[in-house]
C-alpha cells in the first residue's frame, strides 16, 4: 500500500513539473508477442527509421531501449510527442535450454538467460516511469495467464493509463474477442504490427489515451 | 512424487511484502508446489516475479503462478454484492494462489473458473 501510494505521490510531483509533451510510452508484455515489432512499424511510419533487432527466439529484446521525441499527426492537425519504451517481455521462468532448442551454443544461451532475467527485473522497475502503457499480447494465445493479469493489476493500481494492443491477427489463431473477454475494462485494438494492418485504429486510440 | 504445501494466509498476514515473497520462493525453491489460502498483493506478485528472476539459475528455472478470485466475473448482481461483503470481510484472505517451480510445472492453464496444472513430462525431460 505505502508503495503504490508513494508512486502515485511521485506521479503527482513529475506531473507538476513535466510538460505533456515528454509522455513516456511503455510497450510492455509476455516475450514473443510483438512489442518490437510495434515499436519499429511507430518508428517507421513516424521516423522512418526501426528501433530494435525482432526475432522469433523469445527475449530477443534483452534491454530497454528508448526512441525519444517521436512525434505523430492525427487527421484534425493534432500532434502527440512521446518517448517510445520498449521493455523486455515480462515472464516468470527463463529457461536457457529453450535458447539451445533455438540452435544457441550453450555458453551463449546461459548469457542470454543472465540477460533475459536481468531485462525482466528492469521491465518491472520501469513501471513506475511510464505515463500510458500499451500492452502488446499474441491474440493467437491464451491471454489468461498470471503474468498478464499481475502486469495490467499493477498498472491499474498505479493509475497509468492503458490501451492493449491484440497483435498477429494476420495468423488465422488470432482470438480478440478472447482478450476483450479477459480485460473487459480496457479498450483492445486488434492490428498486426507486422504488416501494418489496422495501424489507424491504434493510432486514434493512442491520442486518446496519450493526449 | 510431486508435493503440494498449503499455506494458511495467517502464516503470512503478519509478515512484510518482502519476506512474504520470500517465504513463498523458499518453498517453491525445495521443489513443492505452494497452496496458498488467499493471494498476494499486486505488488507483491510483481515483486515475486522479480525477486524470482534474481534467484534463476540453470536449475532453478523460475515459477508458475496463478490465482483464483472468485470475486473477479459475475454477471448477477446478487452474487456480485455478495462476492463484494465477502471480499470486504476477507481481503486478500479471499481466492487462492497456486505456485509451482517451473521444473516440475510446466504449464497453468485458468479456465477462468478452473485452473488446470499441467506438469513436465519427466521422460521427455530425460531424452
Amino acid at each position: 500500500m505505502a508503495n503504490i501510494f508513494t508512486a502515485f505521490f511521485n506521479r503527482f510531483l513529475k506531473g507538476l513539473f513535466r510538460k505533456k509533451k515528454h509522455v513516456k510510452l511503455g510497450l510492455y508484455g509476455p516475450p514473443n508477442g510483438g512489442k518490437t515489432t510495434l515499436a519499429n512499424k511507430i518508428c517507421q511510419d513516424w521516423l522512418g527509421e526501426d528501433m530494435g533487432i525482432v526475432s522469433n527466439v523469445a527475449h530477443e529484446t534483452r534491454e530497454i531501449q528508448i526512441k525519444e521525441q517521436i512525434s505523430i499527426k492525427n487527421e484534425q492537425g493534432k500532434e502527440l510527442t512521446f518517448n517510445l519504451v520498449d521493455t523486455p517481455g515480462i515472464a516468470t521462468k527463463i529457461d536457457y535450454e529453450d535458447f539451445l532448442k533455438a540452435g544457441i551454443p550453450e555458453k551463449e544461451a546461459k548469457i542470454r538467460a543472465k540477460e533475459a532475467t536481468k531485462g525482466i527485473i528492469d521491465s518491472i522497475k520501469w513501471l513506475d516511469e511510464m505515463d500510458t502503457v500499451i500492452i502488446v499480447l499474441d491474440a493467437t494465445l491464451d491471454p489468461y495467464s498470471q503474468v498478464n493479469i499481475t502486469l495490467i493489476g499493477n498498472l491499474a493500481a498505479r493509475e497509468i493509463p492503458v490501451l492493449i494492443a491484440a497483435n498477429k491477427v494476420d495468423l488465422k489463431k488470432a482470438n480478440i474477442k478472447r482478450i476483450q473477454s479477459a480485460f473487459p475494462q480496457y479498450e483492445v485494438i486488434g492490428l498486426s504490427a507486422k504488416y501494418g494492418t489496422n495501424m489507424d485504429d491504434f493510432y486514434d486510440a493512442l491520442f486518446k489515451f496519450a493526449s | 512424487m510431486l508435493t503440494l504445501q498449503f499455506i494458511p494466509y495467517t502464516e503470512i498476514e503478519e509478515l512484510s511484502p518482502a519476506r512474504r515473497v520470500h517465504k513463498l520462493l523458499e518453498v517453491v525453491k525445495e521443489n513443492k508446489i505452494v497452496l496458498l489460502e488467499g493471494r498476494l498483493r499486486r505488488e507483491e506478485e510483481a515483486d515475486l516475479i522479480q525477486i524470482t528472476m534474481e534467484h534463476i539459475t540453470p536449475k532453478f528455472k523460475g515459477i508458475e503462478i496463478a490465482v483464483i478470485n472468485p470475486e473477479q466475473k459475475s454477471d448477477n448482481l446478487l452474487r456480485k454484492l455478495k462476492l463484494n461483503m465477502m471480499s470486504f470481510v476477507l481481503g486478500d484472505r479471499m481466492g487462492m494462489t497456486i505456485i509451482g517451480p517451473a521444473t516440475i510445472v510446466r504449464e497453468i492453464k485458468r479456465n477462468p473458473e478452473k485452473i488446470e496444472l499441467y506438469t513436465v513430462d519427466e521422460k521427455r525431460k530425460r531424452k
